[in-house]
This record gives structure tokens, sequence and C-alpha cells, in this order.
């Protein structure tokens, strides 16, 4: 049984999507849900410790072995991710029942938790597979089901955001399809473990430059990298609370894990950043992905939107320490991911609540909202000052680490400029705690807390948000191991 | 085993109760939380007591010394004093805050490495943003912001120069660092940044007095006398500090004699009486970090003192400026002698706390034949009594009468003052005790009758001059340009030369008001606001020509190289 887990990660949530359209009841889907989210976290807990126990994990499907069969091969790196996105799927699904009866129409609820698995388990595909074109298929199985979710939101202008994504989703997952079939051209193999052995031979041919070149720009487009990420905001924004909440948490960072594992252990740091001038492009893009959108976040009305070109900025942060190639600048993109899907799931879920009790995420309606929904609004102070990087929350570790990797790889005027740029976050993080503490309230007299139900979930990212801002040896710790064992690899 | 609570933890906890509990036992916390703390403060040993890891380091929480003892010592009588004072009036929230404020300041006293005092530093600044959050009025908000702006920059100053130092000598020690690469220097500027120095002090007159009459009680103790320690910790002896430190005293009389607003005049006192400290600090002799340590202990005394007082015709009258005050001495007869008192002891009048502090960093200038500095600390001496010993009490207590007739304030607002009267008092007539706390041997005797007799002319004759130069001195509605123009205008001037993103952060920390700004936010808006290129739902095929470029870009980048 235990040497199943790595199948078992990804076709529990593939096998109970359909049984939610076999019952076609509401409650029975999302709690069917709520517990293969659990499972799937127990199972991905499970493949953490054996990882840490015994090493890499290779898992044959189907009992069919690696170049012919499809491996799934489990190191340290990517069961990191498999915990982040299990855990957070289990807190979102969780939180979900009442905000999703409110934003969905009842009739299509069993349908969105079908979606809701689906996404789920491409996503713990791409995560897990050790096959490069597996990662496509998983790829377009999370993709097409997160366009429907999308598409679900109350808003009319959802559907036209999805009809975006999808577009451009599309062209993404294209070109690294394009890239993907370049190396096999090359090398014959599909197997990330081969594919590491093999291109090092070709590695003079402009081919495989060519398709390092598509499947970056394939990935960046996924992760939604400035100016590859028109589909992003408006997804985020018209998306049902719940669907924001997670996609935010887990789709972008799922992609940055793709771009991690392409860009180090399959291609190899010393042809991605010892050759070609990668470091300096990748670097270039986050910077002025940082501090454009965070600018933009600025002036945002709605809270939604503000949150999505935030989460744009924090993206910019992630790559930039990928793009550090040293270990302290890649501790800082993988334990980012990790703090910012806590910090943003918070927000985001906080939304949810927002939304669900005022009926707007505007921040011309939440004057007073800190009187009328203390919680909510606290959690969204805490969510907001991790974005900013404040000691004792999780943001300060990753920013830590990002300014070890930049005084490491000898940029250190490039670590005030960064840091400078947590001042943007500062101001639009203190546009909505301004709005919600120190205006009068005007329009919500009638307002009261959101339900149990919601805030159990948020605070449950909220107290980690500040636990793993003080106890760092499971995050930090992991992301060091991980970043070591990646730039060993290929050293 | 109440040892091993970290002191300043008491306080932060009390401050994230006390919104929260009904009001009985707000008042039991709020009084018993500074007990509490004084007494675990005096408790604490020397020595390493709480360890811990964090990231890849081992961190020591609570170190305790003679320096930091004084300093938390001190901070946790502030926080009694602030807590009578404030008791009747303070809103709950403000009160967690202002608590939440001292402890994190208590916390950076005790570090024992430079991550948990980055840590501490860092709460501080929020605790203290908020508790001018808490303030009176609309621009409170506004204040606030750019009061978080300066401090979280200096924040991200300190931290690239804690990370730095530590990545070159491989130690987190919180000790003395030698200026020799660009990260101490970044680590001086931040730690100045909070002590108000020179060109950065503008925060302080900007700021503190948006903060309520209670408020800023608190806020004129921790954060520039935490950097103070601080100082004394890392920069013990640098003599950059000396010349920094005298720019601050002559910038905070110069803008103290040209303010109308009372609580304003006592704000950029204080940056005239952090610059003492500074200066002792760079002179760095035994006697001179001891009068810097003595003299940021009495300080924090009457300036609270001077400020309760303030505060107390704030709450009586809701009137700020000096032209609008004046002889309130006949309703207000115990507001207006403890007010004297500390303007008497801020100008170091013999007999008070001032006198016995400040007199030992002069004192260290003169042994070391630092003339000029002994020189000009000399005749900023006058120039503090005239901004603040003279000036004070003459345009808000005596001056014309105004016609108003306030009573004194209320109980607890009397006992404060009259406590806080009384401890510059009794620390000025016995120095012992305060010398006794000090982190070196004293061997100090400030009393002698030519130091008297000397300080008592000076005083003297700068009293004459006040009132002769009475008409000049006279308060009018103005109000005064500070170096922010500098970054307000002429700054501007030159940046416009540089990336229009960078104005924006100047301006957001000035948040000023000519029309140059507005139109940079409107550029600003123009291409990042909700309608802007940058922002606005764009059609897709924009994505897709930006795949384009960034694929051709990427492969032209990558065959070139």
């Amino acid at each position: 049984m235990l040497s199943q887990l790595p199948a078992l990660q990804v076709v529990i949530p593939l096998i109970a999507a359909p049984l939610c359209v076999v019952f076609r009841n509401k409650e029975i889907a999302c709690l069917v849900s709520q517990v293969v989210s659990i499972l799937s976290f127990i199972i991905s807990l499970i493949l953490l410790q054996q990882v840490l126990e015994v090493g890499v994990i290779s898992y044959a499907l189907g009992g069919w072995l690696a170049p012919i069969g499809i491996e799934y091969r489990i190191d340290i790196l990517n069961s990191f991710v498999l915990v982040i996105v299990t855990g957070i799927s289990s807190v979102v699904t969780i939180y979900s029942n009442k905000s999703v009866q409110y934003e969905i129409d009842t009739e299509k609820i069993y349908l969105f938790y079908t979606g809701y698995l689906l996404m789920f388990s491409g996503l713990l595909g791409m995560t897990i597979t050790g096959d490069a074109f597996n990662v496509f298929v998983f790829i377009e199985i999370s993709s097409l089901s997160s366009y429907a979710m999308i598409a679900m939101g109350r808003d009319r202008r959802a559907v036209s955001a999805s009809f975006t994504y999808l577009v451009m989703g599309t062209v993404g997952a294209t070109f690294f399809l394009i890239g993907v079939g370049l190396m096999y051209s090359m090398t014959g193999t599909l197997n990330m473990a081969d594919l590491a052995e093999r291109l090092p031979k070709v590695y003079e041919s402009k081919a495989i430059l060519v398709s390092f070149a598509f499947i970056s720009i394939g990935i960046l487009l996924k992760l939604a990298l400035f100016p590859l990420h028109l589909w992003l905001p408006n997804a985020y924004t018209y998306a049902p609370s719940v669907v924001s909440a997670f996609l935010s948490a887990t789709a972008t960072k799922v992609a940055i894990y793709i771009l991690i594992r392409f860009g180090y252990s399959i291609f190899g740091s010393d042809f991605v950043f010892s050759q070609y001038p990668t470091a300096q492009i990748l670097a270039s893009m986050s910077i002025v992905a940082i501090v454009v959108c965070s600018l933009v976040a600025i002036f945002q009305t709605n809270i939604k939107r503000l949150l999505a070109f935030s989460s744009l900025a924090q993206v910019g942060y992630i790559i930039l320490g990928v793009s550090f190639n040293n270990i302290n600048g890649l501790t800082a993109a993988i334990v980012h991911i990790f703090n910012h899907a806590l910090s943003k799931g918070a927000l985001f879920l906080a939304m949810g609540s927002v939304a669900l009790v005022i009926g707007s995420v505007k921040i011309k309606d939440i004057n007073g909202l800190g009187k009328k929904m203390p919680f909510t609004s606290f959690a969204i102070v805490i969510g907001g000052l991790s974005l900013i990087g404040v000691p004792i929350t999780a943001g300060f570790i990753s920013k830590w680490y990002l300014i070890l990797g930049a005084i490491d790889k000898g940029w250190w005027p490039l670590a005030i400029i960064l840091l400078l740029t947590s001042l943007l976050a500062l101001v639009y993080v203190w546009r909505i705690v301004e709005v919600m503490y120190f205006r009068s309230e005007t329009n919500v007299s009638e307002v009261k807390e959101a339900p149990i139900s919601m805030l159990i979930p948020m605070y449950i990212l909220v107290a980690m948000t500040i636990y793993f801002g003080l106890e760092t040896s499971f995050s930090a710790g992991l992301a060091k191991q991980a970043a070591t064992y990646l730039l060993g690899m290929s050293g | 085993m109440i040892n091993f609570i970290p002191p300043g933890l008491v306080l932060i906890i009390a401050g994230f109760l006390l919104p929260l509990v009904p009001k009985q036992l707000f008042r039991i916390i709020a009084f018993l939380a500074p007990i509490i703390t004084i007494f675990i403060v005096l408790q604490i040993p020397d020595g390493v007591l709480i360890q811990r890891t964090f990231l890849d380091y081992s961190i020591e929480i609570v170190e305790g010394d003679r320096l930091s003892r004084l300093f938390a010592l001190i901070f946790s009588i502030m926080a009694l004093g602030g807590t009578i004072f404030a008791i009747n009036n303070i809103k709950t929230k403000e009160l967690g805050f202002a608590f939440i404020y001292a402890g994190s300041a208590i916390g950076v006293t005790f570090s024992g490495d430079l991550i948990s005092m980055f840590v501490f530093w860092e709460i501080m600044a929020i605790g203290s943003t908020m508790v001018i959050w808490n303030g009176l009025e609309l621009t409170s908000h506004k204040a606030g912001l750019r009061y978080a702006l300066v401090h979280f920059f200096g924040g991200v100053i300190l931290m690239i120069g804690i990370i730095g130092n530590i990545n070159q000598t491989g130690s987190t020690n919180f000790d003395i660092v030698t200026l020799n690469s660009w990260a101490q220097w970044l680590m001086l500027i931040g730690i100045l940044i909070n002590a108000g120095a020179w060109p950065i002090s503008s925060w302080i007159g900007d700021a503190y007095p948006e903060a309520s009459a209670s408020g800023m009680v608190f806020l004129s103790a921790f954060t520039t006398k935490t950097a103070v320690f601080v100082l004394i910790k890392t920069f013990p002896g640098t003599d950059i500090l000396i010349y920094i430190g005298l720019i601050m005293i002559f910038y905070g009389i110069i803008y103290a004699l040209l303010e109308n607003d009372m609580r304003r005049i006592l704000a950029y006192s204080i940056v005239n009486q952090v610059g003492f400290m500074v200066t002792g600090i760079g002179i760095g002799t035994e006697m001179a970090i001891n009068g810097a340590a003595a003299h940021a202990f009495a300080h924090i005394i009457y300036k609270a003192l001077l400020l309760m007082s303030a505060g107390s015709v704030l709450y009586m009258t809701g009137k700020r400026k000096c032209t609008d005050l004046g002889g309130l001495y006949r309703t207000m007869p115990i507001t207006t002698i403890c007010g004297i008192i500390g303007a008497l002891a801020i100008s170091s009048f013999p007999l008070t706390s001032g006198f016995i502090s400040k007199s030992m960093i002069s004192q260290s200038a003169a042994d070391l034949h630092l003339t000029y500095v002994w020189f000009l600390l000399t005749a900023a001496s006058a120039g503090v009594f005239l901004h603040a010993g003279i000036k004070f009490p003459w345009f808000v207590f005596f001056q014309k009468d105004s016609g108003l007739r306030p009573k004194d304030p209320p109980f607890n607002m009397k006992i404060s003052m009259i406590l806080f009267a009384g401890l510059c008092i009794i620390i000025g007539i016995f120095p012992s005790i305060l010398y006794s706390l000090l982190p070196f041997k004293v061997d100090y005797v400030p009393y002698t009758s030519g130091h008297v007799t000397a300080y008592l002319q000076l005083l003297l004759f700068a009293g004459l001059a006040f009132f002769i130069l009475l008409p000049q001195m006279k308060r009018t509605l103005t109000i005064s340009l500070d170096t922010d123009w500098i970054y307000r205008i002429a700054g501007y001037k030159i940046i416009q030369f540089l990336s229009k993103e960078l104005k924006l952060l100047i301006d957001g920390i000035k948040g000023g008001t000519p029309e140059q700004i507005n139109s940079f936010i409107e550029y600003i808006v123009k291409y990042h606001g909700p309608a802007g290129i940058l922002a606005r739902t764009l059609p897709t095929g924009r994505t897709i020509f930006w795949v384009i470029i960034i694929f051709a870009l990427f492969l032209l980048l990558t065959l070139l190289s």
C-alpha cells in the first residue's frame, strides 16, 4: 500500500471528480472534495517523510519501467510542493461550502467541485511526474478545468476573463510542448532523469537552445511574469472567491516549480546560467514586474484585483530568487512559494468572506470593516504584513533569504531596490487598512462577522503565517535542503 | 522562573489583550503589566538567558548587561508613567499599541544578537505607527503613513546592513562593529534614521505632534532612545557621530525657536536632546558613554513630563498653538509648576536630572581637549534654555492672557506629572542613584562650585537674552519649512531627470502639496491607475505580441552570447 502512494496522490482526486458527477448532489460533492483533499494532504506528508528518510522515490506507473513507461519521481523539492498544494486545498475546501453556495448557481455546484478536483489532480500530476510530456498532459488537465471554474464567477466579465486565459494558457502550453518536442528529437527520451543525463552531450546544438527558449516562455506565461501576465488579474478578480484563493496560492506556484525543475535539474544550471545570460534576463524582468505590478496594485479600487497585482509582484520576487543561481536565492524562491501561498491564501479567503457578507470587494465599500468584521479584518492585516515582509510573519523569512542571495551573488545594490519595493507593498496594504479601521462606517451597518466555518480555515492560514515566521525549520529548512539538492545535482 | 519570561513580552502580550478585555480588567492589566515588567527587568542577571535557533542562526533573545538593564528600566518606568497619564482618556486600542511599542523597545535592549534586535526594531515601527494613526485628526493618517514609510525605509537599510555584516563577519553578535565596508555603513545609516539624525530628522516634528495627547508622551520616549541604545552598543567612538550629533543639536534649537505649535516645539527639542547623546557616543570615552546613557535616562523622564504638561493643556483647552495660549498659570497651577520643573531639567538647571547627565558629556569633550565640541555643546546649552526652558512655559502659561480658564487636568494626569517631576528632582539632588546604574564606573562629581556657578551664569544670560529679544520671539502663525523642503521641491527638480518611478517613493515619503507632485501622481496614475495602460484589461493579442517579443529577445540574447 505504502509503495502505491505516488500513484494514489494523483489518482484519488482524478477518480473522485467523476464521482461528484455521478451523485449530482452539492453536499456530497463538497464532502467528497474535502475528504479527498485531506487524504491527499496526508499522503503528501507521508511521501515527504519517506523522501526525507530514504531519498528520491521513483515509481513506475502501471509497472512500465522508466524510458518506456511514465515515471513518477519524488524528491525533496516536489514533495514539498505537493504538501503546499494539498495543504492549501484542504483549507480551501473546508472553507468553501458557504462561499460556493453564495457565489455559484445551486444546480452547478456539483460541477464546480468536479472541476475543482480535476484542477487539483492536474496540479498534483504536474508536480509529481518525472516525465516531460506528462507535465504537458497535466498542465492541460489543470488549465482546462480552471478555465471552466473561472467562468463560473458571478460577474459576467468572468467569462471573458476565462476566455483570455484560455487563449493565453493554450499558447503557453503549446510553447511548452514545442520545446519538449525539440528536446525529444535531440535526445530521444522524455524522462526527466534521462534528459538530464543526455542533454549535456547536445548542449552545443541550437535546437536545444531554442527548445529551452520555448519551454521558458511557455512556463513564464503560465506563471504570469510581467509582461506575460495579462490573463491573470481578471481571472483572479472575477473568479469565484474559492477559486481565486486556490489558484493564487497554488497554480502559479506549481508553474514556478516546473520552471525550477526544468532550469535546474533538466537543463542544469551550467547550461542555463553559465552559458547564457539567463540570470540577467530573468532578474531584469522580475525587477520590472515587482515595481510595475506593485505600483499598479496601489491604485486598484477592487481589492481582489489589488491582490492579483500583488501576486504578480510576488511572482517577481520568486523568479528573482530563481535567477540568483545560488543556495540562498533558490531557498528564498522555494520558501516564498510556501510563505506566499499561506498569506495570499489567507487574504483571498478573507476577501471571500467579505464578498459573502457585504456583497462587494471594492475598497469604497468596506469603510469601517474593522469594527463590523473584526476577525476577518485582522486576518487581512496579518496577511498584508506578511506581504510587506514584516518580522514575525512568514514574508520576512523569504525576504531575508532573498537578500542573502542577492549579496551572495554580489548584487547588493539590487537588495536595496528590492527592499524599497516592499515600501510599495506597505502603501497598498495601508490603503486597505486605513479604509477598514480609520473610516467611519457608512454602508455596512447591517453587517455581521463571517460564519465560523469560514473563519477557522482562514485563521489556520493566518496562524501558519505567524508560526512560519517564527519557526523556520520546516519551511526554510526544507527549502534549503531542496536548494542544496538541486544545485548539488546540477553542479 | 520569572527570570525566563522575556521582559518585553509581558507588555506585548498585555498590548494584545487590552483592546479585548472588559473595562475593569483593562485598568488592572494596564497598571499591572508595566509594574511586572519593571520587576522582571530588575531581576535580569548578566549573560544569555534565552537562546533559540532561527533561520540558520542561534539567536539570544534575552541577554542582560548593565546598559540594557538601564534602558529597559527607564522604558518600563516610562510605560507605567505614560499609562497613569493616559488611563482616563486613551482609546483601548491606542494603549494596546503603545504597550506593544514599549515592549518591543525593551525587547531591543535585551537582544543578544542582531537578528532579534532587528525583529523587535520592526515591531516597534509598527506599534509606533499605530499609535500615531490613533491620533486626533484626519491629518494623523497621512502623517502616520509618512512616518511608517520613513521607518520601514530605515528598516530596509538596516536589514541589508545587518545581513551584509553577518555575511562578512559570520557572526550575529550584537556588539561593537567597525565601519569597514558598505554593510556597516548601511547599518549606521539605518540606526541613525531612527535616531532622527540630520538630514532625516523632520519625521519627528512631522509625525509626533499628530498623535494624541497621551500618544505623544509614549512616542517621545522609545524610538529615538532605542536608536541611541543601539548606537552605544554598536558604534561607540565613531567620529562622524560627533558632527552628526552637533548638527542635530542646532537643528533642533533653530526649528524649535521658529515653531508655534507647543508640542512641535517639544518634538524638535527631542532632536536637539538626542543630538547631545549622539555626540557623547561619538566621543566614545567611558565617561561620554556614561553621559549619553544617563542623558537618555534623564531625558525620557523630563521630556515625558514636558509632554504631559503640554498634553494636559491640549486635553483641557483643545488648543496647540502658542499664539492661542497664554496666561494659564492662574487656573492650571500644578500643570504650570510641573511644566516648569521639566523645562528646568531640560535646560540642565542645577538640582535637576538634566544637570547631572548632560554635564558628563561636556566634561568628556573637555577631557579629550575637543575644544570646539566643548564650546558648541556649551553654547547649545544656552540654546536649549531658550527654546525649551523658557519659551515653552512662557508662551503657554504666562505671556498674554488668552482668556482661557481651564482647570488642572484630571487626577491621574496630575499624579503622573507630579511623579515624574519628583523623579527629575530626586535624580538631580542624589545623582548617585542614577550613576550607580550606568554601564561604567563613575568618578564624576557634578556639583563643584565652579561648575554650578558657570552654568547658572550661562542660563541667566540666556534668559536675559530671551526677554530682551522677546518682540522678535513672538510666535506668529507661521509654518517653518524644513529640510524636507529639499526633498519636497529642490530634490524634485533634480529627480525629474531621473527615473519617473523613483519619484513616487520620494513623494510618498513626504506626501507634499506642490502642484508638481500632483502632476507627478497624475503621471503615475496615468499608467498605473485603474484605467492606465499597465492595469487595463487588454486584448489577448497584446500578450501574444509580448510573447513573441520576449521569445525573440531571449533567442537573440542567448544566441549572441
